[in-house]
């Protein structure tokens, strides 16, 4: 018998949480991605052990549209950063300031 | 209404738990890597420790595909734009953490952090299977992960299919769009001073003309005097 599901749950948890911190902590937008990623690889650890958990094919293919979402959000995100690059050296949130209203 | 822990844990076989067990230790390892490590690059590579053993996970819960997919993807395609910005726009210095925007704000991500820690914790410990059973399709019994997953996506899922891939050509062109070098009509502002270094430049080519062909002598004499001539005669 495989391990009991909670216990996947539980490692999503701490890997989520570690992506939160890791956002909110970080000013390197580069690295606020990769937290991202981390928190989006966390919510697929749910997926795939609900899908076990429920014999159910459709966790799993969610975990597919998931990963084709990041694939997207990453390519317009780093666009995103080499067109602030661009402009100013620095890539840190800060550095985006200029954004706000 | 759950058991205990080691209950859980004891009830599976040795090396289903011992799998689990070293592929959570490098999952967190890699996690608390990309947080902590200052270098981007160190911080991109310990996510591909992450996302591996994440694959591995995925292995132990059956689903095959989704693994190859995770490290095909993942590892092999995101991280690698990841670092490939990162050498592009030598992203690799040191972060420079000048203040926090406000004080103690990494006291209070961390709280954060914890708070949801907790909750999630809390919602997989007590409530963690709800819902009904294989509604799109049974997982387990005869036939190939990839078999289900694939007559899952064309049939169950296939509009979602199909709005992914739009969303994948609006990815692309938006990506081509951002990236694109902007038009050469748009920053006037910043076309104004030009004529001044214009004018400096032949100057500058002079001199460095001149250093050149200072140097060329020297360099001669390492190997290839035919390309000597050639740069003194062109200024």
């Amino acid at each position: 018998m495989s391990v009991h599901a909670s216990w996947y749950l539980t490692l999503a948890a701490v890997l989520f949480s570690i992506g939160v911190v890791g956002l909110l902590v970080r000013r390197n937008v580069i690295v606020m991605f990769m937290c991202v990623e981390l928190m989006l690889n966390a919510a697929n650890l749910t997926f795939v052990t609900f899908a076990r958990a429920l014999d159910d094919v459709g966790g799993q293919v969610a975990v597919f549209f998931v990963l084709v979402v990041a694939a997207a959000e990453v390519v317009v995100g780093l666009g995103i950063i080499v067109a602030i690059y661009r402009r100013r050296v620095g890539a840190t949130a800060d550095d985006a300031h200029i954004l706000k209203g | 209404m759950t058991p205990g822990a080691p209950a859980l844990l004891a009830a599976a076989t040795i090396p289903d738990a011992l799998t689990f067990a070293v592929a959570a230790v490098i999952c967190v390892a890699g996690a608390l890597g990309v947080v902590l490590m200052r270098n981007p690059v160190h911080a991109a590579l310990s996510l591909v420790m992450t996302l591996f053993g994440i694959a591995v996970l995925f292995v132990e819960e059956n689903a095959e595909f989704l693994a190859a997919i995770q490290v095909i993807v993942y590892t092999g395609a995101i991280v690698v734009l990841f670092l490939f910005v990162i050498m592009l726009l030598g992203v690799d210095q040191k972060e420079r953490v000048i203040a926090d925007v406000f004080r103690g704000q990494r006291l209070v991500a961390v709280g954060i952090g914890l708070l949801v820690l907790a909750e999630v914790v809390l919602f997989s410990r007590t409530r963690w299977v709800t819902g009904a059973r294989s509604v799109t399709g049974r997982l387990e019994g005869p036939g190939s992960n990839v078999a289900k997953l694939g007559r899952a996506v064309f049939t169950a899922y296939l509009v979602p299919f199909e709005v992914t891939s739009a969303l994948l050509v609006l990815a692309v062109v938006g990506a081509v769009v951002l990236a694109r070098r902007p038009s050469r009509t748009e920053p006037r502002w910043r076309s104004e001073p030009r004529p001044g270094p214009e004018t400096g430049t032949p100057a500058g080519d002079g001199s460095a003309g001149g250093e050149a062909a200072g140097e060329a002598p020297a360099a001669g004499d390492a190997g290839d005097p035919r390309k000597e001539p050639e740069e003194v005669g062109s200024p």
